[in-house]
C-alpha cells in the first residue's frame, strides 16, 4: 500500500515537472530525433493581433458573385484555419467579392497563407482523347475557362493593396494519374501519341460548390477511393455530363493539378461518384477532408497581407491575470478553512491542475484568448467540485463515526458515482458540441467543446488520483487519528 | 430538517417570476446583437508616420462621437483598423474629421468596407441543434445511468427542463440587461450559454445520484420524503461548489478589467440559476411527476395550496 502510493506519487511528480518545464515561458523545445516539440502559448487577436489576409475572388468584374457563395466561402476558410478547433480566427466577408482572414499568434506571414492555401479548388473538367493525354504527360498546362487570372495555388501574395498575381504557371500533373471512376469503365492506357504541346483552355462543367460530401472507400481494385456525393444540383450536372458525353471523358482537377481523368462508361444518375488514383488511405482521407471542407464555389487570389496588431491593450491582460491570482487565492483559501488538511491537499492538486491544464493549451496549442482566461479562472472554481464531493461525503461518514481510514476510502467510493455521472455527462456534451461543430462549421462551439472537456478531464485526474495519493501519503506518515478537527470534524 | 420539496410552488413561482419578466422583454425588445453576429463597417487608417494615436484612445474619441463598442487594431507601421456598426457615409465622414481634430495631422482613409458577420447566422441556428442534440444525449445517458431506479426516463427529462430553464433566465436577464444597459449579445454570449448548459446538468446530476442512492436505502419511505431528504443532504457540497466558482467569477468581475465584465456577468447569472435549479425545480419535478400532481392544478384543489 505504502509502495503503491510512493510510486503514484513519483508518477504524479514527474508529471509535474514535465507540465512545468512545457509550461516555462522561456521554453527552449525539444529537439532530439524526429521529436520536434516547441511549446509556445498562442496569444489570440485581442491580446497579440497576428497576420491579416484579404482575399479576393478570381473571376471576371463582369462575374456576379452571390452573398451565399461568399458565406460559404467564409465557412471553409473558418473550417480550415481552425484545424483542431481552437485558434479562434477573424473570418469575414467584405465588401462584393472579398473576404477577410485575421490568424492570431503566426509571425510569419507566409504560414498564414500556405494555411489558406490548402483549401483546394475542385472542378471537373471537360476533356478529349488528346487533351487527356497532353493532361496525364503533363504537356499541356492545366487551364479552364473558370479561372481568368490565377488559382489560389499560383498567387503570389504582396503587401501592396493593388498587386496582381502572375497567371497560372504549368502545373505539373499529380503524381498518380491514373485512375477510372466508379461507374465507368476501367480505361485502357493513355496512347503516349507524340503531340505539340498547345495552350488549350478547358471548359469547367462544375466545382466542388456541387459536392454534398466526401468520404473515403475503395474502388473496385480495392484500393483507397474517394467517395463523393452530389448535391440535387451536382448530380443533375453529372448525370447531365455523363449522359451527353458516354465514352468520353471528365478530368478530376483540385487546384489546378489532375487527380484522375476517367473515361465514362455509362450514364452515372445516381448522385454519387467516386475519384480513385494511387492513393494511400491517409492520402485518400486527407482529400476527403479537404474536399469536404475545402471545395471552394470559387476561386480566390490574395490581394495583400498585413501584421495586425490586438484590439486589446496591455492592461486588460493584466487586469484578467491579477483577477484569475485573486480567484484563485480565494477559492484555495476557503476549502484549506473549511476542510483543513484535505482541502490544503486539495489545493495543491488545484496547482497540478492549472499547471497540467496550461501546458496542455500550450501543447495543442490552444489560442489564449481574454475569455479564454476567464474560462480557465471559472474552470478554477469547477475543477474543485470533486473534491467537494468527496470530502462532504467523508465528513458524513466520520460523523457517523467511521474510523478514519474508511472515512477516507467511504468518502472517495461513495462519492464516485455522482462525479462519474456529472462529468460523463458533461464530456458527452462536449463530444456532441465538438462533431457538430466540425461538421456544421461553428468553430466557436467546436473550440469552446475542446477546452472543456480539457478542463473536466484534468479536474478529474487531479481531484481524484492525486488528492487521494497525498491524502494516503500523509496518513501514512502521520497519526491522525487523534485528530479530527483536521478533517474540520 | 428544512422542507425544500413540501414548498415547490414557491420555488417554481420564483423560478417563473425570474423568467416570464425576461421572456416579456425579449419579445418586446428582442435582444440586441453585436457586431460579430451582424456585421458592420469596416474603416482603415494611416496616419502620418510615428503619429499614429494608441488603439484605446480611438475607442474613446468614436465613444465621445455616440459610437459604442469600436474595435480598434493596429496594421502595418501606421495603420489603424476600426470595425463598428454600420455607419452611413455623412458618419463616417464626421468621424474622419473628428479623428484629424484630434489626432493631428492628415488622416488618409485606406478602406471603408461593409464587412459581414464573424459569425454567420448559421452558427447560432446551428448551435442550437447542437445543443438539442447534446440534451438527447444527456437523457439517453441519464436514463442508463439511472436505470436501477423507477421510471429512469424521468430524471432525464427533469435534468433537460432544469437546463432548458438556465437558458430561459440567461436569455432573459440578458434582453433585460440589453434594453437598459445597452449590452449586446456578441460571440462571448454563445460561449457563456454552453457553459452553463454544461454546469448546469452537471449540477443536476449530483443531486440526482443522492436520490438514485437514498431509494435504494429506504426503500419505506415515500418519494417525497427521500427527495427532500437527499437535497439536504447535498446542500452542503450545492452551495460549496457553488460558492468556489462564485468566488472566482466575482474576482474576474471585480478586477478583471471592462472587457469581460459581459461575460462573466453572464456566468454568474447562469451559474446562480443553474444551482438553483437542480435543488429547486429539478428535483421537485420528480415529485410533481410522481404524484401526477398536474391532475389537480386546474381543479383550484392544488397541492400548493395543501
Amino acid at each position: 500500500m505504502k509502495a503503491r502510493n510512493l510510486v503514484r506519487l513519483a508518477g504524479i511528480l514527474v508529471l509535474v515537472a514535465a507540465a512545468a518545464w512545457v509550461d516555462w515561458p522561456e521554453n527552449p523545445g525539444l529537439h532530439i530525433g524526429p521529436v520536434n516539440l516547441n511549446p509556445r502559448m498562442v496569444q489570440g487577436l485581442d491580446l497579440r493581433g497576428g497576420v491579416r489576409v484579404l482575399l479576393e475572388a478570381d473571376l471576371p468584374e463582369s462575374t456576379t458573385i452571390t452573398a451565399e457563395q461568399l458565406q460559404v466561402v467564409r465557412e471553409i476558410l473558418d473550417n480550415r484555419v481552425n484545424g483542431l478547433g481552437v485558434t479562434e480566427p477573424i473570418v469575414q466577408v467584405a465588401g462584393q467579392r472579398r473576404v477577410l482572414v485575421e490568424i492570431p499568434g503566426v509571425d510569419d506571414p507566409d504560414q498564414a497563407i500556405a494555411t489558406i492555401r490548402e483549401t483546394g479548388l475542385l472542378e471537373f473538367v471537360e476533356v478529349d482523347a488528346a487533351g487527356r493525354a497532353g493532361l496525364l504527360s503533363g504537356q499541356i498546362p492545366v487551364i479552364t475557362d473558370l479561372v481568368t487570372s490565377a488559382s489560389p495555388s499560383t498567387a503570389e501574395p504582396t503587401s501592396s493593396g493593388s498587386a496582381t498575381a502572375p497567371a497560372s504557371e504549368p502545373s505539373p500533373p499529380a503524381a498518380s494519374p491514373t485512375g477510372a471512376a466508379s461507374g465507368s469503365t476501367p480505361t485502357a492506357e493513355p496512347t503516349q501519341t507524340p503531340f505539340a504541346p498547345a495552350p488549350r483552355i478547358f471548359h469547367t462543367v462544375m466545382t466542388g460548390a456541387v459536392l454534398a460530401d466526401a468520404g473515403v472507400s475503395t474502388d473496385g481494385f480495392g484500393r483507397p477511393a474517394v467517395e463523393i456525393l452530389f448535391t440535387s444540383e451536382g448530380g443533375r450536372l453529372f448525370a447531365e455530363y455523363t449522359s451527353t458525353h458516354v465514352g468520353g471523358f471528365l478530368a478530376i482537377i483540385l487546384d489546378k493539378q489532375v487527380l484522375s481523368i476517367p473515361q465514362i462508361g455509362e450514364p452515372i444518375t445516381n448522385g454519387e461518384g467516386q475519384i480513385s488514383g494511387d492513393f494511400t488511405y491517409d492520402e485518400a482521407n486527407a482529400l476527403a477532408i479537404q474536399l469536404r471542407y475545402g471545395a471552394l464555389p470559387i476561386p480566390l487570389r490574395i490581394v495583400e497581407t498585413k501584421t495586425v496588431g490586438p484590439t486589446l491593450g496591455q492592461d486588460s491582460l493584466d487586469a484578467s491575470l491579477v483577477a484569475g491570482l485573486i480567484g484563485l487565492g480565494a477559492v484555495m483559501l476557503f476549502m484549506a478553512l473549511y476542510y483543513r488538511l484535505p482541502g490544503i491537499l486539495a489545493d495543491l492538486a488545484l496547482l497540478t491542475y492549472a499547471l497540467i491544464t496550461f501546458a496542455l493549451f500550450k501543447l495543442i496549442p490552444v489560442t489564449l484568448t481574454l475569455p479564454g482566461i476567464a474560462g480557465f479562472v471559472l474552470s478554477i472554481g469547477v475543477a474543485v467540485d470533486a473534491n467537494v464531493l468527496i470530502f462532504e461525503r467523508m465528513k458524513e461518514e466520520l460523523r457517523a463515526g467511521r474510523p478514519l481510514q474508511r472515512a477516507i476510502d467511504l468518502g472517495f467510493s461513495r462519492a464516485w458515482p455522482s462525479i462519474r455521472d456529472s462529468n460523463l455527462s458533461t464530456l458527452i456534451t462536449c463530444g456532441i458540441l465538438f462533431w457538430l461543430g466540425s461538421a456544421f462549421g461553428a468553430s466557436i462551439v467546436k473550440g469552446f467543446s475542446l477546452t472543456l472537456a480539457l478542463g473536466v478531464a484534468v479536474s478529474l485526474f487531479t481531484a481524484i488520483t492525486v488528492t487521494r495519493t497525498f491524502l494516503h501519503l500523509v496518513l501514512d506518515s502521520v497519526r491522525l487519528e487523534a485528530r479530527p478537527w483536521l478533517f474540520g470534524v | 430538517m428544512i422542507d425544500i420539496v413540501g414548498k415547490r410552488y414557491w420555488f417554481f413561482a420564483l423560478s417563473l417570476l425570474v423568467i416570464v419578466p425576461g421572456m416579456i422583454a425579449l419579445a418586446m425588445w428582442g435582444l440586441p446583437l453585436a457586431i460579430d453576429y451582424t456585421g458592420g463597417s469596416l474603416m482603415e487608417v494611416a496616419f502620418p508616420p510615428a503619429a499614429r494615436p494608441e488603439p484605446s484612445e480611438v475607442v474613446r474619441l468614436y465613444e465621445s462621437l455616440g459610437i459604442s463598442g469600436a474595435v480598434v487594431q493596429t496594421v502595418g507601421e501606421d495603420g489603424l483598423t476600426i470595425r463598428t456598426r454600420e455607419m452611413a457615409l455623412d458618419e463616417k465622414d464626421r468621424v474622419l474629421e473628428a479623428l484629424e481634430a484630434r489626432f493631428g495631422g492628415p488622416v488618409t482613409e485606406q478602406r471603408f468596407d461593409l464587412v459581414g458577420a464573424t459569425i454567420g447566422g448559421e452558427v447560432a441556428e446551428r448551435s442550437a441543434l447542437a445543443v438539442g442534440l447534446a440534451a438527447v444525449g444527456i437523457l439517453l445517458y441519464i436514463t442508463y445511468a439511472f436505470r436501477g431506479v423507477p421510471h429512469a426516463f424521468r430524471f432525464g427529462t427533469a435534468a433537460i427542463i432544469a437546463m432548458l430553464h438556465d437558458v430561459a433566465v440567461v436569455f432573459g436577464v440578458e434582453a433585460i440587461l440589453g434594453h437598459f444597459l445597452g449590452w449586446e449579445a456578441d460571440a462571448l454570449f454563445l460561449t457563456a450559454l454552453l457553459t452553463v448548459i454544461g454546469f448546469s446538468v452537471h449540477d443536476t446530476i449530483v443531486v440526482f445520484d443522492r436520490i438514485r442512492e437514498n431509494q435504494a436505502l429506504y426503500r419505506r419511505l415515500d418519494f417525497e420524503t427521500v427527495v427532500n431528504h437527499s437535497i439536504v443532504q447535498t446542500l452542503d457540497r450545492s452551495i460549496n461548489t457553488q460558492l468556489t466558482v462564485m468566488l472566482t467569477l466575482l474576482a474576474l468581475l471585480l478586477f478583471g478589467g471592462v472587457t469581460t465584465q459581459h461575460f462573466v456577468t453572464t456566468l454568474l447569472v447562469g451559474v446562480f440559476s443553474g444551482t438553483y435549479s437542480s435543488i429547486f425545480n429539478a428535483a421537485p419535478i420528480l415529485v410533481v411527476w410522481e404524484g401526477r400532481e398536474w391532475r389537480h392544478w386546474f381543479r383550484g384543489e392544488g397541492p400548493a395550496a395543501a
